[in-house]
């Protein structure tokens, strides 16, 4: 396996989709090729950092202050009458 | 704790049983559906403006709008990724019109024969993210995210943070499957060369090599 390949198949290496023989191609290429080896090591971490980050949580207090102006929405809508579109 | 809950009353719980009720006139069906997915609705949103106050509204008008068209939604697919389908345009109505200079969509034509490998491989240190504190941290993430186009970005954000398969990511975004996965793996390699910047191993005199 050549580095270019590597990549072509890292996204699905990562997700855990790949085929047993690619699979086997790859990480052999990976004990060998320093810098693909970072690559992916790096990539891992980088899902896994943005995974675990907690950005952008919703605050509770904004939480219920959004989830009933939603259902007051709703229900006005409902008190127009039903659809426009059938 | 949860086992003393389950014990008051069987709620409904799946979010078929949720959205049959919903669509029935349930209020309370629906509005169980907006606990469950509100964070959700929310962080991808902001990934996509980048704005807290677009968010909120997004978070809204995605509700309302799945609220009013339930009657239209097939059950084929899951309540969730039809919900986060109506979300992404919505986001990406926000993102149009506060930049109307520059098109923004999900279709963009994105260069591909740049696809070699990344320029920069220097190894992380083996904790990075411990080298920040936690606000610090989002602020270098955020900042970081912010950097990638919309249509690279909102991919990363369903299938990596929100762990949308594939195939659901691309119905969210009616984009196809190759599609999906070849903007994840520029997301994933621009993210890991832009943090790299933060998260290198710091070697004294190790410049080159």
């Amino acid at each position: 396996m050549k580095c270019s390949e590597f990549l072509q198949e890292l996204t699905n290496y990562l997700d855990g989709v790949l085929d047993e023989k690619t699979k086997v191609e790859l990480e052999n290429h990976l004990s060998w090729c320093h810098n693909c080896y970072v690559v992916c090591d790096t990539t891992k971490k980088t899902i896994e950092i943005y995974r675990d980050s907690q950005l952008y949580e919703l605050p509770e207090d904004l939480r219920s202050r959004l989830r009933s102006a939603i259902m007051t929405k709703c229900q006005q809508q409902k008190k127009r009458g039903p659809q426009s579109v059938g | 704790m949860g086992a003393i809950q389950n014990q008051l009353s069987p709620p409904v719980t799946d979010e078929l049983s949720l959205v049959q009720a919903a669509k029935r006139g349930d209020d309370s069906a629906f509005e169980e559906l907006v606990r469950r997915y509100d964070r959700n609705v929310f962080r991808i949103a902001q990934h996509i403006t980048q704005n807290r106050e677009d968010a909120e509204d997004v978070v809204q008008e995605a509700f309302l709008k799945a609220y009013s068209n339930l009657a239209q939604f097939q059950e084929q697919s899951k309540f969730y990724t039809w919900l986060v389908r109506i979300a992404v345009n919505e986001a990406l109505m926000k993102l149009r019109r506060r930049k109307p200079e520059r098109t923004v969509s999900l279709d963009e034509e994105i260069k591909t024969e740049d696809d070699s490998l990344p320029r920069e491989i220097a190894d992380w240190s083996p904790n990075p993210e411990q080298q920040y504190t936690q606000a610090e941290l989002r602020e270098i993430l955020s900042k970081t995210i912010q950097g990638l186009p919309p249509g690279f970005r909102t991919v990363f954000v369903l299938r990596d943070v929100e762990g949308l398969s594939t195939e659901e990511t691309a119905s969210a975004l009616e984009l196809s499957v190759p599609a999906v996965k070849s903007r994840l793996l520029r997301a994933r390699l621009q993210l890991r060369d832009r943090l790299g910047r933060y998260f290198q191993k710091r070697e004294s005199g190790d410049g080159n090599r």
